[in-house]
């Protein structure tokens, strides 16, 4: 291990952060733990320093502990997140599982538990969280590792990756890659898109022996194309980034990163919303874009703050039906944001279902 | 160790408000199904906020009647009712479907 881990404890109960902080720092890899009795003051020391793991306590006074995990799952999103709580109830469980937690203990209340609780944070430590990406599970490790690992070892399983609300399934059998499906593709393409998202989760289930063979191409050749159709496709963004197609709202070039992302059904307007505030807007289809986007971003603030101050969770999306034409608005801290106009004959599923797609693909 | 179990003060979390509530063209709330123990003020927010993004669409050319904010576990449902608008507000665990 190149540094020490550093472990924020967070809890309003002095004699808990005593015994955990005590529990924590016997731990085999030595970490450094410090202790906060508010979420505030939890927040602040986010804010100074980096943390390898936020322990927090839910039950608090002024800001809880859903209130902190909202705040961190925004600003820190690669912070591995635990709740250490003696709330029961389903529904909070739900609600920190929706903002990201990696794990959500009961406080111990036997020497067992307390050395279970000890060997998960070990674990947890252990595994570098990579801010470029990379599968949950198998964070140093590329998709395309994981695919060439079954095809070596003459694996039979299915592989089930999400990325968001998107999924996908490749199935290798004795070594091969024999199908991949996603929603909107199969076979070889649905294969290319599953190797465009650059992170996720993955599982690996059981084989399928009776599923049916739809690629035929050794699994090096299907990797390589692959890998070739990636290169061309980031190769076509970073030209559409350079400054002199970037100019503020002008329309996107037919070779524009939103070109392809125009040919989802139902699709009338596109706008990008840097996260950088300052950098140049990109949209497609779109007259008033600067406008839109001023609306866009106070929108999604203005939305964003609400679900902060009430403990909803990160804002997923905002979707709008009018008569004229549908719209939804998506977006991550690391990308920004994505407004799509729709047309108004789209189905209100259909948008969303069209969204969380457009979205996957312009954040991969 | 069972003492730990247990907080030695008041504090509890806050549930996510549930029901419905119309609130006019100012955001102000005019009829609510929204339980009591939800803070009046958070009503009152969730309606300025939903009533600004509305008349902010309009504006921006992007006008609509029906607006949905998803969060990780909870989701505004919002109809527009001459200038002001009803509201659902719906807790919602979080869903994870599996792939087809």
């Amino acid at each position: 291990m190149a540094s020490q881990h550093k472990i924020l404890l967070v809890d309003d109960d002095e004699q808990v952060l005593e015994l955990y902080q005590t529990l924590l720092k016997s731990l085999p890899s030595q970490p450094e733990v410090l202790v906060s009795n508010s979420g505030a003051r939890a927040i602040a020391l986010l804010d100074s320093e980096p943390f390898s793991l936020l322990v927090t306590d839910l039950r608090m006074p002024k800001m809880d502990g859903l209130q902190v995990l909202a705040i961190v799952r925004r600003k820190y999103p690669n912070l591995r997140t635990i709740v250490l709580s003696s709330v029961l109830d389903a529904e909070y469980r739900s609600r920190a599982y929706a903002l990201g937690v990696d794990m959500f203990w009961q406080k111990a209340s036997s020497g067992e538990e307390f050395k279970l609780f000890q060997d998960c944070i070990e674990s947890l430590l252990g595994k570098e969280v990579q801010a470029e990406g990379g599968f949950r599970g198998m964070q140093s490790k590329s998709l395309v590792d994981l695919i060439q690992l079954e095809c070596l070892s003459q694996s039979s399983a299915v592989l089930h990756i999400s990325q968001g609300a998107v999924s996908g399934r490749i199935w290798v059998q004795n070594g091969q890659i024999i199908d991949a499906a996603t929603a909107s593709f199969t076979g070889e393409e649905a294969f290319k898109e599953i190797l465009s998202w650059k992170s996720g989760n993955f599982e690996i289930k059981p084989a399928e022996p009776d599923h049916a063979r739809m690629i035929t191409q050794s699994y090096q050749g299907l990797l390589l194309d692959s890998a070739q159709a990636l290169d061309e496709w980031r190769g076509q963004q970073t030209s559409a980034e350079t400054p002199a197609s970037a100019e503020a709202g002008a329309p996107a070039p037919a070779n524009s990163a939103l070109a392809p992302l125009a040919r989802f059904e139902g699709v009338q307007f596109l706008l990008t919303l840097p996260a950088d505030e300052k950098a140049p807007l990109e949209s497609w289809g779109l007259e008033n874009a600067q406008e839109v986007a001023a609306w866009a971003r106070a929108t999604e603030k203005r939305l964003k703050e609400l679900g902060d101050k009430i403990g909803a969770g990160g804002l997923a999306h905002v979707m709008g039906l009018g008569l004229q034409r549908h719209w939804a608005l998506s977006g991550n801290e690391q990308k920004g944001s994505l407004c799509v106009g729709f047309r108004a004959t789209l189905p209100k599923d259909k948008v969303e279902q069209t969204m969380k797609h457009i979205f996957t693909k312009w954040a991969s | 160790m069972g003492v730990l179990n247990k907080k030695s003060h008041g504090a509890e979390l806050r549930r996510l408000p549930t029901g419905s509530f119309t609130v006019d063209a100012e955001g102000e709330v005019v009829s609510s199904t929204v339980p009591q123990w939800v803070p009046e003020a958070t009503v009152r927010l969730i309606g300025q906020s939903v009533v600004s993004v509305l008349q902010g669409a309009r504006k921006a050319n992007v006008a609509c009647s029906e607006m949905v904010a998803q969060y990780g576990s909870f989701k505004i449902t919002a109809r527009e009712m001459r200038g002001g608008a009803i509201i659902f507000l719906s807790p919602k665990a979080p869903q994870w479907v599996s792939p087809t």
